[in-house]
């Protein structure tokens, strides 16, 4: 329905108005786009076929595709996929911290997205009002947050410690897994839950009552009526918790003292690229960046892919 | 909701239990940052151990406070001069292509909004590398620095500000400027006192999510920054948090969140009111789904 109304406003008032008009107001930012979104992704490209400039000894971007130089994609694809590669390692480690991530972040959210989305009146408003707070707070000042309360002297070891569960202060800043995979599942999941929010709170409760008249437990009610309905929540957000967690570098950074054992793809491509430009490090830097891009755009086409499929699998439902 | 309603409408039944868990959440959701806030008052050096209330880090300390360390002054300034300079820019750019997106047909207007919603899709490290190797190695204007990182911030809010008012177009439709153009308006009169003050609460809502956006942008600044003059507050704790000696970076980045919590709560505020001058009742959740 809503896109056929668009489609008659836009005829509509296409005649009304001077013919072009609206091309023309759409213009400066289709040129902005092209200028510093596709451009770049060319740049991108064209810096990770790249050749060193013998001036200065620094990798330069190569312009035309046919003298590409394939030695930066060579270097990042052996180190990715030979047994001791060093972006092998650290991809795979990055497979892990976000796959538990996500996990977690849909263990902590989907209660609470589904709590507030049975909930009615003043309550409801204030709930959301709270659950949409952190988006205003920076996500660095979040991880800020926790470099002080898991400090050896922190919060968290004082708790644990006069609990009698640790002995000693435990080294969480100094590299553990556990940190960086619960920095992300802190600084991620409230943007899962508002999608999951949306997609819950269009279940009606008419068909969960119809459920249980059948003769359902509330268990399997769960699990084939609620569940099955908010699919396209919980694939939404998964995509919109996942991308940036390819490419987080600050949060594994800022929670394990920058150390190497829990180092993230996202790491590995900020210090080709920011520590020094002096050979081939910045083209092998795009290259990585290249391939990262590559990876998410096949996650996405899948997500896209999936969510068609269980929209049109709910229409014939 | 009758309270049968509620054990039927709850899978697992004990609805005792989500409340709980909903708000256990919600204290953690929180609560770390208030604590972290707290410690900006703080006496001693230390940012983990409560050594008393003191004004010390955000007036007292000569050197080293809030307000007195240069540093920490300017990483505030350079997050507010981005903010503002991206609101001034994406905006604008950002309605007349929500305008124009919703109402071009024919030859591009696919492929223009597909490009549209690219920018949503991509991480941001994609992004932000791609735009520094343009600025540096094909654009002669600007370079990185403070005009690259807006520019930056621009490309990223963009898309934002489209779908913020895609939405409230759709819901408007071309009645009202019809009937505008039936009484003899020209198009562009139509289009300036009809349709802009009828979208302004969306074009409000969106300034407020530009500048939001811009305001806890890391990756973009980062990798368009030159030196510590163009360092915003999320670099500063980016690149001192874990060894900074003291409460002041607390404090710094306390004074941000007042900021952007005021500007934001200005903004919710402002809409609300342009939207009840006509009649509309502001959805909370207009806001609330811009990353959706």
């Amino acid at each position: 329905m809503a896109r056929g109304r668009s489609a008659a406003e836009g005829n509509s008032l296409t005649l009304l108005y001077p013919r072009g008009f609206w091309k023309w107001a759409a213009s400066p930012g289709v040129l902005w786009l092209i200028a510093l979104f596709v451009v770049p992704f060319y740049a991108l490209v064209s810096m990770a076929g790249g050749s060193i400039d013998p001036a200065t000894g620094s990798a330069v971007p190569q312009w035309n595709p046919a003298y590409w130089d394939r030695a930066s994609y060579h270097y990042v694809f052996e180190q990715l996929l030979s047994p001791d590669g060093v972006y092998r390692v650290v991809f795979l480690r990055t497979l892990r911290y976000v796959f538990a991530a996500v996990v977690l972040c849909l263990v902590a959210g989907y209660p609470v997205a589904y709590y507030v989305s049975r909930l009615r009146g003043r309550l409801r408003g204030v709930v959301l009002a709270l659950l949409v707070l952190p988006f205003w707070i920076s996500y660095l000042m979040r991880m800020l947050a926790w470099v002080g309360l898991l400090n050896e002297e922190g919060l968290v070891n004082r708790l644990l410690m006069g609990a009698g569960i640790l002995q000693d202060p435990y080294p969480w800043l100094e590299g553990k897994s556990i940190t960086v995979i619960f920095g992300l599942v802190y600084g991620y999941v409230p943007f899962l839950i508002l999608p999951l929010f949306a997609a819950l709170d269009r279940l009606q409760n008419s068909y969960l009552e119809a459920a249980w008249d059948l003769g359902a437990s509330s268990f399997s009610t769960f699990v084939r009526v609620t569940l099955p309905l908010s699919k396209n929540g919980i694939l939404a957000g998964i995509a919109i918790i996942m991308l940036p967690m390819f490419g987080d570098f600050y949060t594994a950074y800022l929670l394990s003292s920058g150390r190497s054992s829990t180092a993230m793809i996202g790491n590995s491509i900020q210090s080709l690229l920011q520590e020094t430009t002096f050979g081939y490090a910045q083209a092998r830097g795009a290259a990585l960046v290249t391939v990262l891009a590559l990876f998410v755009s096949l996650l996405t086409l899948y997500y896209i892919v999936s969510t068609a499929r269980s929209t049109r699998e709910a229409a014939r439902a | 909701m009758s309270a049968v309603g509620n054990l039927l409408a709850n899978p697992w039944r004990k609805h005792r239990f989500l409340a709980v868990y909903t708000w256990l959440y919600i204290v953690w959701a929180i609560v770390p940052v208030v604590i972290a806030i707290g410690f900006s008052f703080n006496a001693g050096r230390s940012r983990s151990v409560w050594q008393g209330f003191s004004m010390e880090w955000w007036t007292g300390n000569p050197d080293l406070a809030v307000f007195n360390d240069p540093v920490l002054t300017s990483s505030i300034r350079q997050s507010l001069i981005l903010a503002v300079a991206t609101m001034a820019i994406a905006t604008p750019i950002g309605v007349a292509l929500a305008l124009g997106l919703a109402r071009w047909r024919g030859r591009g207007s696919g492929s223009a909004n597909f490009l549209m919603l690219l920018p949503l899709v991509t991480p941001e490290i994609v992004l932000a590398t791609g735009i520094f190797f343009t600025l540096v190695f094909l654009y002669p204007f600007p370079n990185p620095g403070t005009l690259g990182q807006i520019v930056g911030h621009v490309t990223w809010s963009i898309p934002y500000v489209v779908v913020v008012l895609r939405g409230r177009i759709f819901g408007v439709g071309p009645d009202l400027e019809e009937a505008a153009m039936d009484l003899g308006a020209p198009p562009l009169d139509a289009l300036r006192r009809v349709m802009v003050p009828v979208l302004a609460p969306a074009i409000f809502a969106a300034f407020t999510i530009v500048f939001a956006l811009s305001v806890d942008d890391f990756v973009t600044s980062q990798f368009l920054a030159t030196d510590l003059n163009t360092q915003t507050v999320p670099m500063l704790i980016y690149s001192s948090g874990r060894t900074a000696p003291n409460p002041a970076l607390n404090g710094t980045a306390t004074l941000m969140l007042v900021i952007s919590l005021a500007a934001i709560g200005l903004g919710i505020g402002g809409m609300r009111i342009l939207a009840r001058r006509q009649g509309v009742r502001a959805e909370g959740s207009d806001m609330a789904s811009f990353r959706i």
